[in-house]
């Protein structure tokens, strides 16, 4: 099928819609994942799983306040219980190294990253110590032993407090993250920044102020937009802070063998976190060996893991004993990463039908403690790509805060992006007397659609492809929107509404490695370096390498999750990147495969290598001549050099090549980089429709009926992109309906810190028979025309209901998401959105 | 931070902020973070005054004789003595259902079940489904024909409920089963994808 797969840039022309697996084999077919039975049986191993002979426990001391020093810590007395092994604090804590990055780079160490235990911690939560004993009562009971003085140091909540004149910092050296202005070069940097009294005039009246920014890019005319606009829209919304919840919480068992750490823990990208671990302990990526070959989610959490995770391989090195470090639900929620909240301000004009001529986006993204949460930029991007606005100025402004350590979370700043525009545009369809859909058709992006501001050589970035206009078109058509708007809305106490958004993400990277050996019982290993985190994608790239050799899948096997069985260079799966990166990956080995495969095959039996054909594990001539892929694979050892691993190719990457000369000798060797070229930045769509139901005597509304539909490329496999498709909707829905945080201003302490009070939708959230559908339309830019769809639905997801929402009970109900029944019974009642428009953690 | 005063630390001087007057400081927000969560739990070895003492459990069909501490929770001693690790801590406070088990064929959280309680009761987790042949339950079958799940951390929580439910609704609507069961969560938010293989385990049961 490679020849079909290669062509697949000549057909896109007519870019028609396709059933799924058309003209292939393996893609686009549901198949059974290989680890779908040691699953279903309890058989997978999860780190918190793992037991070894002699294994200690570690439990951790969390801060209790938002922001404080250290002074003294007396661990005397704990030690000296029978069982305790040690206390770990910050001073026995690496310091931060500067790194080379994947391209050779070296990244300077930043002087307010995050550690794995520190001394001045930022946030309450921000873990202090760590104990180690037999067991985790006697971790407990050691812990109440232990005397710490602090003192406590001011501390900053809400970013806008931040950025009042004389408002607190967060710590000594500022408030807000910074780029050097060239030519300086090098990462962003923490300092202050404070608006004037004048900045924040309209505060009270709920719109959010716009001081200085230090971030900002534009393109084209924004007064002459406005100037020329039927109608502007002047918008304020904060969206929630919500945190991953990843089901497993980030548990780590680590241990040490001849100088070389195990280390045992969830992860989202199994090859690159070995790396992440080495930087973190200061050690050569060669010593650390990271098994994980089941992950309980990462939604961004865990894309290198975290820091924390060395705390058990430290101890473990001290005490030369296995430790497991069991995280607690609660502590998961101080150190398991959530998405930021972003107070926005969008300033929209629209022509008559809709069609926005200017756009003004400002936002103010609460980063957290550490490291810079870089949402608001991406908020800024996806927008302009998403809406196509004629003329676009986005400003930002990311605040550090003594609140827990932010990171990506699917779609990052996407999600908020649309979440804060999609509203105004709901509201201009209404002003208007434009359909819903008609205003985002006229506002949809198409084909090679251009975004955010010129780059350095004047041109604005493209998108790869786009057929979003077809999605929505077909998505209408299939939720029946136009039935639904003639239908009438209220039926007694309960009013129906329907929303429709517009969605999209990041879909993909380029320029990794596949590594595969075919053995010499004639079976196909595919190496995958990819992280087990429940998308599937660690199985289903690899189909595409087995579509392109035309084999069976039964002859197919899978590596995965454990560095020591060796991984090629692999992109981190984050960023929805692994289908697209992968997939690509997958395709350029396999095609290096047949290649090599026919070279041996002609070397034993005599002719060209062209005159051979790859089919069913066999190489053959067209008189019937040939070898099985046993004794290709038999032939390829005999034969040394490039077949066997002997020699890896020049162009892939130096983990590549240490990983051939590992498998060196085991058959037919072949490693490849991903070459193909890519016109364009790779981005998924996604129309999302949803119908509400609201009973306006309580405020309790349900979603009645929900669909999401795709353009995400090829299709590899239905079940996981309807998995993706819907769940990663549904983590947006929670947006939209229920998750927050919530802290307390006046202790920086965290009030929403368990499921029950911050939890994720449940099953009987959501509508029973959620709806999904793609296009299956090959990007053009890539071999297999497959994309990732990880975060593109999330944006939809939440922003549809929102629209639903303001369908229902009109545009002066909520200024912040996430809507429950306070905000509408106490909104409906006073005829005015009575909730705080700009604080996201009330 | 631990939960109880400790009185020395408490009797020491005025300006010395201790870890009681932190919690002092942050009560009002419900603050009190850290081990506490921990405490009832002993894996392995003895504990002083832990009350540890011998019980049979029927477990999966098998009796398993265990030493157990008065306190203990059922899923700690199938995970930490028994070394059945199928059953997931998701929450361990009955948040999750991640750590749902059979008791006498009913669900329950096993994170808030002690071992002590159910002495005489059948319990069954995810490794006792499958029959003795490796035979997949018609429940787990239905989640490998339909790739339900995603990370698959809830996944045995979810299948025991399951089991549980059919076993007393044969033939629910996708609503039904939907509400029974309910009391588990997934992170994925896989949830067209879990009805879709529960309503076929559903049918697969009804034809076995």
């Amino acid at each position: 099928m490679a020849d079909a797969v290669q062509t697949n840039a000549k057909r896109i022309e007519s870019a028609e819609p396709r059933p799924f697996g058309s003209g292939y084999k393996l893609i686009g077919r549901d198949y059974t994942t290989p680890d779908m039975m040691a699953k279903v049986t309890g058989r997978s191993r999860y780190a918190e799983d793992f037991r070894a002979e002699g294994m200690l426990f570690c439990r951790l001391v969390l801060s209790p306040m938002p922001h404080g020093r250290i002074k003294h810590i007396d661990a005397s007395e704990a030690l000296a219980m029978p069982g305790v092994k040690a206390v770990l604090t910050a001073d026995d804590i690496p310091a931060q190294a500067d790194y080379l990055d994947d391209n050779g780079r070296t990244i300077k160490a930043s002087k307010w990253g995050e550690r794995a235990l520190t001394n001045e911690p930022m946030y309450q939560g921000d873990p202090i110590l760590a104990v180690a004993a037999v067991n985790e009562l006697t971790c407990a009971e050691a812990i109440e032993r232990i005397r710490i003085e602090m003192d406590p140091l001011p501390f900053v909540i809400d970013p806008l407090d931040s950025l009042r004149p004389g408002g607190p910092n967060p710590l000594k050296d500022g408030n807000v993250w910074v780029r050097p202005k060239p030519p300086a070069t090098g990462g962003p940097q923490v300092s202050e920044l404070k608006w004037t009294d004048a900045d924040f005039a309209e505060y009270e009246q709920g719109r959010l102020p716009m001081g200085e920014a230090p971030d900002t890019w534009s393109y084209g005319d924004l007064e002459a937009g406005f100037r020329g606009a039927a109608l502007v829209l002047d918008e304020s919304f904060v969206t929630p802070d919500v945190s991953h919840q990843c089901l497993e919480s980030r548990t780590a068992m680590a241990h040490w063998q001849n100088s070389k750490l195990y280390l045992h823990t969830g992860t989202q990208s199994t090859y690159q976190t070995a790396p992440a671990i080495a930087r973190w302990m200061n050690l050569t990526p060669d010593q650390v060996v990271l098994v994980s070959e089941y992950t309980g989610g990462g939604f961004g959490s865990k894309v290198t893991g975290t820091v924390i995770m060395i705390i058990p391989a430290i101890l473990s090195r001290k005490l030369n004993a296995p430790v497991m470090m069991r995280i607690s639900r609660e502590e998961e929620h101080f150190i398991g990463r959530a998405r930021p909240s972003i107070a926005g301000r969008a300033r929209i004009g629209f022509a008559k039908d809709g069609r926005i001529t200017a756009l003004d986006f400002y936002t103010v993204t609460n980063s957290g403690a550490y490291d810079e949460a870089s949402d608001g930029g991406s908020a800024g991007r996806i927008v302009s790509l998403l809406y196509q606005p004629t003329a676009m100025r986005w400003r930002g402004v990311t605040v550090m805060t003594n609140t827990p350590t932010r990171s990506a979370q699917s779609a990052p700043g996407g999600m908020q992006g649309i979440a804060i525009i999609e509203p105004v545009l709901a509201k201009a369809a209404r002003k208007l007397g434009v359909d819903q859909v008609a205003l985002r058709r006229v506002n949809c992006p198409e084909g090679k659609a251009e975004y955010a501001a010129p780059n350095r050589d004047g041109k604005r970035p493209h998108a790869t492809s786009c057929f979003l206009k077809m999605a929505l078109d077909r998505g209408a058509e299939q939720f029946r929107w136009q039935e639904r708007m003639a239908r009438p809305k209220r039926m007694g106490t309960k009013v129906r509404g329907a929303g429709v958004s517009l969605s999209c993400y990041v879909g993909g990277t380029i320029g990794f490695d596949g590594l595969l050996v075919i053995t010499r019982e004639g079976r196909v290993q595919f190496h995958s370096g990819i992280g087990n985190l429940g998308t599937e994608s660690v199985m289903d790239v690899h189909r595409a390498g087995a579509e392109v050799l035309d084999v069976p899948w039964e002859i197919c096997d899978v590596v995965w999750g454990d560095t020591s069985r060796v991984m090629p260079y692999t992109c981190a799966s984050g960023g929805s990147q692994t289908t697209h990166a992968m997939t690509r990956a997958a395709f350029a080995v396999a095609t290096t495969a047949r290649q090599q495969l026919k070279e041996v095959a002609a070397r034993s039996l005599g002719g060209k290598p062209e005159d051979y054909e790859v089919r069913n594990a066999r190489v053959f001539r067209k008189d019937g001549a040939g070898i099985s892929f046993a004794e290709a694979a038999q032939k390829a050892i005999e034969l040394g050099g490039i077949y066997d691993g002997h020699q890896a190719p020049a162009d892939v990457h130096k983990v590549t090549k240490s990983a051939v000369a590992a498998l060196a000798g085991q058959g037919l060797v072949v490693a490849a980089r991903d070459n193909a070229p890519r016109d364009g930045d790779t981005y998924s769509f996604v129309a999302s429709f949803a119908e509400v139901e609201v009973d306006v005597e309580t405020g309790k509304y349900f979603i009645t009926d929900f669909l999401a539909y795709g353009d995400v490329g090829t299709v590899l496999h239905p079940h996981s992109l309807g998995g993706q498709m819907l769940g990663r909707s549904t983590l947006g829905i929670a947006h939209a309906i229920g998750q927050k945080w919530v802290i307390d201003p006046e202790y920086g302490a965290t009030v929403a810190k368990r499921f029950y009070q911050n939890k994720p939708p449940t099953i009987l959230d959501v509508p029973v028979d959620m709806q999904w559908a793609a296009l299956n339309i090959p990007d053009p830019e890539t071999p297999v025309g497959a994309r990732g769809v990880g975060e593109p639905p999330v944006g939809g997801g939440c922003a549809s209901i929102l629209n639903a929402l303001s369908d229902a009970l009109g545009d002066e109900i909520f200024q912040r998401a996430p809507v429950n029944a306070d905000t509408i019974l106490a909104s409906l009642d006073a005829g005015r959105p009575m909730q705080h428009p700009l604080m996201g953690s009330i | 931070m631990p939960e109880m005063e400790d009185a020395k630390i408490s009797a020491s001087k005025e300006h010395r902020i201790t870890r009681r007057r932190f919690i002092l400081g942050v009560i009002a927000g419900g603050a009190v973070v850290g081990a506490a969560s921990y405490k009832i739990l002993s894996p392995g070895g003895r504990t002083r005054g832990a009350g540890e003492r011998w019980i049979t459990l029927n477990v999966n069909g098998r009796m398993r004789r265990v030493e157990v501490m008065r306190q203990e929770t059922l899923a700690w001693t199938l995970r930490y003595k028994l070394g059945l690790t199928g059953t997931k801590l998701g929450c361990d406070r009955a948040e999750c259902g991640a750590c749902t088990v059979l008791i006498d064929d009913v669900p329950h959280y096993s994170c808030s079940v002690l071992t002590n309680t159910v002495r005489g009761k059948r319990v069954t987790t995810i490794e006792g489904l499958a029959g003795a042949d490796g035979t997949l339950h018609p429940v787990q079958q239905a989640v490998v024909d339909e790739q339900g799940f995603q990370c698959a951390f809830c996944m045995s929580g979810f299948i025991m409920s399951a089991v549980g439910f059919l076993k007393k609704h044969p033939a629910p609507t996708r609503t039904e089963l939907a509400h029974g069961i309910s009391g588990n969560l997934c992170r994925c938010q896989d949830y067209n994808k879990i009805l879709d293989a529960m309503m076929r385990g559903a049918e697969y049961m009804r034809r076995a």
